[in-house]
């Protein structure tokens, strides 16, 4: 059976990259591998609706980890989707034989080995599987803290669940990896893109405008509405938190990212970065506290607050971009 | 965050696991803690679990009055509404209403039943009866 070095991560899609990475003999850190993808971002698209709720982001969409890395470190990841299921566990079972561990997608809700209150239907949750035992495959669950099992039938239907971001059986692993990246080429263009993203995204949903916009609409809820703005305030905290966000939506994630390319590329301001957006994640988390404050009764439901919070966070994320902006790196 | 603000709140629905959440350490270095719950998660997670479970009561009832087809409760109780469900079939969601009416439900063909036996990994018996209430489940 492969021997597979489990480590628990915060977010999924980088945990997994980070194990079949480490599996393959690079070793980066999951700070490192979120902000060299540009992963970092806030988006609110009322459009599109999860659960009755308008989609909220913290972080690019499913996928875009895997390949921002693989653009950036120039490591080629190969991709395999299938028709049906039973081609699907034909091709796992034959990786899982040769002894190569494999990235799969899979739906959150068909997992038996997850929490029953975290059970949702996310289609885009992340694992890597690393053998099979009889009926029941060997998983590293990069969210969990030690290895985990799921029967053969459990996870063909996560892996094939239908609907938003289906994964239809999505299957990956790297096929080249450059032993020693040139990191100190590649972190100035990936802080660039996401500096980009969040400044200047010509879109008033999107990045710091994304935030101030958000501010301004949680100003405007009509207490008529109660029942409704109390879920829609608790679906953004959740979405902050909860979905292995590390801390803050990623701001922490993001932080330690420019922290330890602060120590790679010998580069005080990147350390002074590191600190504004530690000072931005911890006004996340206290966006947070007051809302579930308001929601659980313990103070007055008070829109206008939690807006003027919002807008804290705005402007100290605005002064953070702007920072790197300045840094003129390379 | 500094590592001592490190939430331990004990989630109930964590049942035990924990989550690593990033942190300065005292020289003000990033590292990473295992986190066993923050109260505030706890308090959103719960808002959206209950609303969950008042839908699958609801339906219940309405179950039970015979407003609404099995299918309706299933729906709820597996954490989907209209538009999941719909994805999850292929069925458009007019498709899915229709069915959540009892007479409709009721006749539904082999092939179409066979469409929501595969979305919920249920029988077509299993998905024409209310199961029995379960008070653990929130009914």
């Amino acid at each position: 059976m492969t021997d597979f070095n489990h480590q628990q991560t915060a977010h999924c899609e980088s945990g997994a990259v980070a194990a079949l990475l480490r599996h393959n003999g690079l070793d980066l850190s999951e700070p490192m591998i979120f902000g060299l993808s540009s992963a970092l971002t806030y988006a609110y698209i009322p459009l599109v609706k999860m659960g009755g709720m308008p989609l909220l982001a913290y972080r690019m969409p499913p996928g875009r980890i895997i390949r921002g890395l693989s653009k950036r470190l120039s490591i080629r990841f190969h991709f395999e989707r299938f028709r049906g299921p039973k081609d699907g566990t034909v091709a796992l079972d034959k990786y899982l034989e040769k002894g190569f561990p494999v990235g799969l997608q899979a739906s959150v809700y068909w997992l038996p080995y997850f929490p029953e209150n975290m059970r949702f239907h996310f289609n885009a949750h992340n694992l890597v599987v690393y053998g099979k035992d009889a009926d029941d495959y060997l998983i590293s669950d990069p969210t969990f803290e030690q290895p985990v099992r799921a029967d053969v039938a459990s996870l063909q239907q996560a892996r094939f669940a239908k609907g938003m971001l289906a994964p239809k059986g999505l299957t990956y692993y790297p096929e080249t990896i450059i032993q020693t990246p040139d990191l100190t080429a590649a972190i100035p263009e990936a802080i660039r893109s996401t500096v980009n993203m969040m400044l200047r995204t010509p879109l008033p949903f999107i990045g710091v405008r994304g935030i101030r916009h958000v501010a301004r609409h949680i100003e405007k809820l009509s207490p008529a509405n109660e029942h409704y703005n109390k879920l829609l305030i608790g679906h953004m905290v959740r979405m902050q938190e909860e979905i292995g966000t590390g801390g803050a939506g990623f701001r922490f994630l993001f932080a330690s990212f420019l922290q330890e390319s602060a120590h790679l590329l010998s580069h005080e301001g990147l350390a002074q970065a590191a600190d504004q957006f530690t000072d931005a994640g911890d006004e996340w988390r206290r966006f947070a506290l007051y809302a579930a404050k308001m929601l659980k009764g313990r103070s007055a439901l008070d829109y206008g607050k939690l807006a003027t919070q919002l807008r804290n966070v705005a402007d100290i994320e605005q002064q953070g971009y702007r920072q790197l902006l300045e840094l003129k790196l390379r | 965050m500094k590592l001592d603000d490190v939430p331990q709140d004990k989630s109930r629905s964590f049942e035990g696991q924990k989550k690593r959440i990033y942190a300065r350490n005292a020289d003000g270095e990033y590292t990473s803690a295992l986190s066993s719950g923050w109260e505030a998660e706890d308090i959103v997670l719960d808002q959206a679990i209950e609303e969950y479970n008042r839908f699958r009561r609801e339906a219940r009832q309405r179950v039970q009055q015979g407003l609404a087809s099995p299918l309706e409760y299933h729906m709820y109780a597996h954490r989907m509404d209209v538009t999941v469900l719909a994805q999850a079939t292929g069925f458009f969601r007019w498709q899915v209403r229709r069915h959540l009416k009892p007479a409709v439900f009721k006749r539904l063909t082999p092939r179409k039943m066979q469409r929501h036996e595969e979305a919920f990994h249920m029988t077509a018996e299993q998905l024409r009866t209310l199961p029995p209430e379960d008070k653990s489940q929130n009914d």
